[in-house]
């Protein structure tokens, strides 16, 4: 049987077993939503603007580990998706964008509502399509997916013109596809696998660094039984948190800027680092040449160009996660001692990063006087579910939430770590509440960034999505403050919020529940009835305005040259 | 370090594009390109000459390799490999230089492809190093117009290179 384009794209999705989208409609997706008017298979979520849009279908696919799929209409549709494929493409998010275009004999026209989106977003996609030919739609659809969950993942996006919506063709949907270009590294080298785990054997203070990639391949399980057979203290990025349960006593917590003291000088000390499914951003790294300085290195990624990006390698291996780890797990079986034998030889390495750790904990100083926002997280942890899902947006707030909340899960903190989006917060949230509706699902904004989508109030509420949205408001833009306290004499440049908003106004505006907290009594309180109230729940905290993210290693500073938290 | 960098690529349409924007967008340098079909209809080579240390062009090949369109790369050892490239030259023939111009094409084995009563164009085709010393010497005589090819390179032996 013949179908027209849309239904067609329609179909794909099903059979890629997607449930859930997001997207917005406009004058090149008409007949798509036309199709989709009676296609009860798929339930489509209409955000209030297509950057919230991609970002919910991100935090679906952080949460979940599908690929997300959003929808937008050609030019100013297409144009508003870019920070969010951008974010999703910075930390390797598998997603599928379809955009609308202007039909095929007007593209190249300056024609109403065209853009170049495969031009726009060449370099902040995985790889993008467009759509010439009906017929070659369906095998475009599943190169789309394939791709976009394959490798190092990331986002796709397929450019539709509407005349490919409207032509008929039969439909097959492809059970696999040959992609010549293609072919990610899945199993890592045998030999090279050896040789690490014997480096790692003989290391006297290892240290495990986990990035975004060990979650992202599913392959917590796996790393988790590696450090803890060979008795590897583990610290992680922003993005690998969660993988590494952090009440573990060889838990290290965050690395780099915002790290903890101990991961930044074990990092500093250790004499061999094993890094896995991370990329050595600056932000982890400080100054790349006393970075790890006495540590031999091995990096396990399933990207190529991952590796010697940064930083010399002693030992590199491509593949999967997942997969290396299963092989490390077995060689150190066949050829080590056994784990209480590794676990004592490092008993004096453990020592001293206890050390570290009781000289400076991770802590911050209490008051009774005003909200610390460090403690609202630590009240958040101790209040939600076990496995309630954290978002959080950009800025002071998210690294107090990556400091204090104490992941213990993979997939439980959904948070913009390389592009860094203000604004990612609140759709993102939405996005994961889609794919867990029994879930709790919490949002960590600051005022500011809270501002950037608070739109999404609407699709929330709509949708009964029941975020429980939280907002430290400094009345700050904090982190930039911070910045400018630190580094500028406290000149305070467009930081400042000044116009003070009633959040409980608005969140009632859009039907939801307001809730606030100005006093340290009250924080506790304000958590339960929020968490206690069925639906969307706003609580706005209203906590010490000029507080600091600490420790702190400046901008192109080494990891030992922390400030400290006094 | 000079690197003639051989790219085997889908020859579908924005391919060249990819490439090129990964340069650009990585900052690493072009110092020519060439493209064209290959004997597979299916396949365009790109030929590629770029500059840098070591680490930067294992990135350089790295991230070519990433693309999803681009099938091979080779980083191609300049002994292993045969690199050529074709330039037309404008160069002011009058009076005294007049001789000497064709004295000089005759050396490289350029051919004259256009005479004016005051320009010669020649045509010469070779390994860059020695087109380029053909060009030094006509630069004095009065160089009016360069157009290059950029390299084109073909590995030594009787295996062929293919997707
Ligand atoms: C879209 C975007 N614009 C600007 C920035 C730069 N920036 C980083 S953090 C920050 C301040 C965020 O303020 P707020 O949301 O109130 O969070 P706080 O730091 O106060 O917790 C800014 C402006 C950014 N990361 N993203
Ligand atoms: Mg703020």
């Amino acid at each position: 049987m013949k179908l027209n384009g849309a239904r067609i794209l329609l179909e794909c999705l099903k059979r890629e077993g997607v449930d859930t989208i997001f997207g917005y409609p406009g004058g090149t997706v008409i007949n798509l939503y036309d199709e989709l008017f009676s296609f009860k298979e798929i339930r489509h979520i209409l955000p209030r603007h297509e950057q919230a849009g991609v970002h919910a279908a991100d935090g679906y696919a952080r949460a979940t580990g599908k690929v997300g799929v959003a929808i937008a209409t050609s030019g100013p549709g297409a144009t508003n998706t870019i920070t969010g494929i951008a974010t999703a493409y910075m930390d390797s998010i598998p997603m599928v964008i379809i955009t609308g275009q202007v039909p095929t004999a007007l593209i190249g026209n300056d024609a109403f509502q065209e853009a170049d989106i495969i031009g726009i977003t060449r370099p902040c996609t995985k790889h993008n399509f467009l759509v010439k030919d009906v017929k070659d739609l369906a095998t475009i659809m599943k190169k789309a997916f394939y791709i976009a969950r394959t490798g190092r993942p990331g986002p796709v996006v397929v450019d539709l013109p509407k005349d490919v919506q409207i032509a008929q063709t039969e439909f097959h949907y492809p059970d696999s596809v040959e992609i010549r270009g293609y072919k990610p590294t899945v199993e890592g080298h045998p030999k090279q696998i050896e040789k690490a785990v014997a480096m790692i054997m003989q290391a006297k203070k290892p240290v495990i660094y986990v990035g975004g990639g060990v979650i992202l391949g599913n392959a917590s399980a796996e790393m988790v039984a590696v450090a803890k057979r060979l008795g590897i203290p583990v610290t992680t990025t922003l993005m690998g948190l969660g993988s590494y349960p952090e009440n573990d006593p060889n838990s290290l917590g965050l690395l780099g800027m915002h790290g903890t003291y101990y991961a930044n000088m074990a990092v500093s000390h250790c004499d061999v680092l094993i890094a896995i499914g991370a990329r050595f951003d600056d932000r982890v790294t400080g100054k790349i040449a006393s970075f790890a300085p006495h540590a031999k290195i091995v990096h396990v990624d399933v990207d190529p160009t991952s590796i010697k990006k940064n930083v010399r390698v002693d030992l590199p291996i491509v593949g999967d996660v997942r997969d290396v780890l299963a092989k490390m797990l077995k060689v150190a079986d066949e050829i080590g001692p056994d784990a209480k034998a590794c676990q004592a030889a490092l008993a004096p390495w453990i020592a001293e990063i206890d050390e570290w750790k009781t000289k400076h904990p991770m802590t911050y100083k209490q008051s009774s006087t005003v909200i610390k926002p460090q403690y609202v997280i630590q009240r958040l942890r101790a209040l939600s579910d076990p496995d309630a899902i954290v978002a959080t947006d950009v800025g002071q707030h998210q690294m107090w939430t990556a400091q204090f909340f104490g992941f213990t899960a993979p997939r439980t903190l959904l948070s913009s770590g390389g592009l860094g989006t203000m604004g990612f917060g609140l759709p993102a949230a939405m996005g994961a509440q889609a794919g867990f509706p029994e879930r709790q699902v919490i949002v960590v904004c600051g005022d500011g960034g809270f501002q950037m989508n608070m739109q999404e109030l609407a699709t929330i509420v709509q949708n009964r999505l029941n975020v429980k949205i939280v907002i430290l408001n400094n009345n700050f833009l904090g982190m930039v403050r911070q910045w400018q306290e630190l580094f500028f004499d406290k000149r305070y440049s467009s930081t400042c919020m000044e116009l003070p908003i009633d959040f409980i106004k608005l969140a009632e505006a859009f039907g939801a529940t307001g809730l606030q907290a100005t006093k340290v009594e009250q924080v506790d309180e304000v958590i339960k009835k929020g968490f206690a109230t069925n639906g969307p729940v706003l609580m706005e905290f209203k906590v010490a305005r000029e507080e600091k993210v600490l420790p702190m290693v400046p901008a192109g500073a080494s990891l030992t040259e922390m400030v400290l938290a006094s | 370090m000079r690197h003639t960098i051989a790219v085997l690529v889908e020859n579908e349409f924005g391919v060249l594009s990819r490439v090129v924007g990964l340069f650009s967008g990585r900052g690493f340098n072009i110092d020519s390109l060439t493209v064209a079909p290959t004997n597979d209809e299916a396949l365009s080579r790109i030929t590629l000459v770029t500059r840098g240390d070591e680490q930067i062009i294992e990135q350089i090949t790295k991230q070519l390799n990433k693309l999803i369109d681009v099938i091979k790369v080779i980083d191609f050892e300049p002994e292993h490999a045969i690199e050529r490239e074709m330039v037309l030259v404008k160069v002011s023939a009058e009076e005294q230089s007049r001789a000497e111009v064709l004295r000089i094409a005759d050396i490289f084995r350029a051919k004259v492809i256009d005479v004016t009563p005051k320009s010669y164009t020649l045509e010469a085709t070779g390994a860059p190093a020695k087109v380029s010393a053909m060009v030094e010497l006509l630069r004095p005589l009065g160089l009016k117009e360069l157009v290059s090819t950029g390299p084109v390179v073909i590995g030594r032996g009787a295996k062929a290179w293919k997707g």
